[in-house]
């Protein structure tokens, strides 16, 4: 598996896919911190505690965030890395002369997948160095303990999350014969959950718990929390989620209706310790887990047991 | 007789309700050259994935050298080398690059490897190109990368699926000669083919499949015998004013297996060109002669024969 492994990986960096992906996500790493930069001064206040991590969650007016940029790219990085992992194998002749040699099957699928996960851990690793470096140089406050464990926690959520797509794709690349057929399934997979989850969550909700401008407050809530559940399908949401709690540590829930009420009453709770954001994120994270072992289990199964026919 | 390296009993194949492969039995020993022949869609390449394991029997058994091709994949992997029908190689890759990943996935100790993948390099004749990507190569300098491909594990078996398929006559030439190089170097060969007159030139026995079954194998010899009515030649004599008997005394003539008359044709079937004593006893018996043809029973022959049988 190893040979795998190292293949894949001196492939994926001497490529071009790899070098357009970490240009744009260098750019909008770049973008994001002059933005954040422009806008810092408004949402510090002297009571603020964790300034350095306000880097990577400050938006501008119609600008995003570093951590949207984020949200968006890591699921195109991850298609990009599986798409065509294993059909690309097929079309290229290459698999019949890969499984001829004396490897398990499932090395090729490890292989790729490691190598991918490596890629991607390089990839969140370099840039948010980048921006925390950067960020430290211009801000000129250096992190404490806590926000580097954040950053740590935050990284490694988002190759988890990466790794979903990955897996996601590399699913599609053994069920679909052409690379273009499964990268455009991926991303279509990935527009609706992105776009359109959060949408079709409200016109649910809506339609279950109608609400109006006369409904009583507990009504509200209940429509909020329906959504909340139903955008909660989406991997997207759940990572959004899961990074707020733990790049903003004053948010003291995710419980949407929760937050409804706090930010009615007009007050945001002291900031969680880490070890409580962590349990807050914590179904969020094993969510993603869950549906990136899916996604592998069900690839590694399909392609352990597809016949190699006369191709 | 040497040792028994590919054996198959009974082997069965069936998707759904198409029978690929139909009670395949054979046996290649070691060395030898097999040519195994058939149309698209007779069962050649199914048989090779089955004996190399990746593709499970419906029945029935393959083994290379003993090992068991569905229980012991890897073991025959090992000793198997597989060059496909549509070979690919990593494009962006060079020829030496793509060689170093096979040797390194059949574990090769690097320094060992690095001397081989030179040694084959100049062997197949893409020394020169063997820094330059794949993407390059035409198709038969493909081809004779994928003979280096299946040469540096040292297999014992070597498939090899339609590896002419498309190439220019002297790239068919260079690959025939690379197949008797390994022929040579003890490599038990299969040799998967429609190209008969390739087969004829470098294979000692070949089998038939058609539809999934073994209709005919042995040496190219045997078998032309028995495709021509017992002998090898066959040759059609234009008799005029033909004498009483001509057809016995002919019978009588040594070598001669099988005399058959139509018209004015006679259709003398015979191990050797015997077109000489023919026309003599021919003339001798006052029918006249008008012309005489000899035609030799090629695989092209036997194919198409037994091919409409099937």
């Amino acid at each position: 598996m190893y040979a795998v492994f190292q293949k894949e990986l001196a492939d994926h960096l001497s490529s071009k896919r790899f070098t357009i992906l970490f240009l744009l996500v260098f750019l909008a790493a770049v973008f994001a911190i002059y933005i954040a930069l422009q806008n810092i001064r408004s949402v510090v206040t002297p009571t603020t505690e964790f300034v350095f991590l306000k880097i990577f969650t400050t938006s501008g007016k119609s600008m995003p965030s570093f951590l949207f940029f984020l949200s968006l790219f890591i699921p195109i990085i991850g298609i990009a890395l599986g798409f065509n992992a294993i059909n690309g194998e097929r079309s290229s002749g290459n698999l019949s002369r890969l499984l001829s040699q004396p490897i398990y099957r499932d090395s090729v699928i490890n292989g790729k997948f490691l190598a991918g996960l490596a890629v991607l851990g390089i990839m969140v690793a370099t840039v948010v160095a980048i921006v925390a470096g950067l960020g430290l140089r211009i801000v000129g406050v250096p992190p404490n303990a806590e926000e580097v464990m954040r950053l740590v926690f935050f990284a490694l959520l988002s190759v988890i999350y990466g790794a979903f797509w990955m897996a996601l794709a590399a699913l599609f690349s053994v069920l679909f014969n052409r690379a273009a057929t499964s990268m455009l399934a991926s991303l279509a997979l990935w527009i609706f959950f992105f776009f359109f989850m959060s949408m079709i969550a409200v016109a649910v909700a809506n339609v279950l718990v109608p609400v109006d401008q006369n409904s009583s407050m507990e009504l509200v809530v209940r429509n909020v929390e329906v959504q909340g559940m139903l955008g909660r399908i989406s991997p997207c949401t759940l990572y959004g989620e899961a990074t707020a709690a733990l790049l903003t540590p004053e948010l003291g829930s995710l419980n949407v209706a929760l937050l409804v009420v706090t930010s009615v009453r007009g007050r945001l709770g002291t900031p969680l310790p880490l070890g409580e954001s962590l349990l807050l994120v914590w179904p969020q994270v094993v969510s993603i887990i869950a549906l990136l072992a899916i996604c592998f289990a069900v690839s590694y199964i399909k392609f352990m047991r597809e016949e190699i026919r006369s191709i | 007789m040497g040792q028994v390296v590919v054996q198959t009993e009974n082997l069965t194949k069936a998707y759904g309700g198409f029978t690929a492969v139909d009670g395949l039995t054979l046996r290649i020993e070691e060395g030898e050259v097999y040519g195994f022949l058939g149309p698209n869609g007779a069962g050649k390449t199914t048989t090779l994935l089955m004996l190399l394991g990746l593709t499970e029997p419906s029945s029935g058994m393959a083994s290379v050298c003993g090992h068991d091709s569905t229980r012991e994949p890897l073991k025959v992997k090992r000793i198997v080398g597989y060059l496909p029908e549509r070979v690919g190689f990593y494009e962006d890759m060079t020829a030496r690059q793509n060689l170093r990943y096979t040797a390194e996935l059949n574990s090769l100790p690097r320094g060992e490897a690095e001397e081989k993948i030179g040694g084959l390099l100049n062997t197949v004749g893409l020394s020169d190109v063997a820094d330059h990507q794949v993407s390059t190569y035409s198709r038969g300098m493909k081809q004779r990368l994928g003979i280096a491909d299946i040469w540096i594990k040292e297999p014992k078996l070597a498939f090899l699926d339609e590896p002419t398929t498309g190439i220019d006559p002297q790239g068919v030439e260079d690959i025939l000669n690379l197949m008797v190089r390994m022929s040579r170097k003890k490599i038990t060969i299969i040799f998967c083919s429609h190209l008969l007159h390739q087969v004829q030139k470098i294979c000692g026995r070949v089998g038939i499949l058609a539809k999934g079954r073994l209709v005919a194998e042995g040496s190219i010899d045997r078998l032309s015998g028995e495709a021509a009515g017992g002998g090898r030649y066959r040759i059609e004599a234009e008799v005029e004013r033909r004498s009483r008997g001509l057809v016995d005394s002919i019978r009588k003539v040594k070598g001669v297996r099988d005399v058959e008359s139509s018209g004015k044709s006679l259709l003398i079937s015979c191990d050797k060109d015997l077109r000489g004593e023919i026309s003599r006893i021919i003339v001798a018996g006052e029918s006249q002669l008008l012309g005489m043809k000899i035609e030799e029973y090629n695989l092209e022959k036997i194919y198409k024969r037994y091919a409409k049988e099937a």
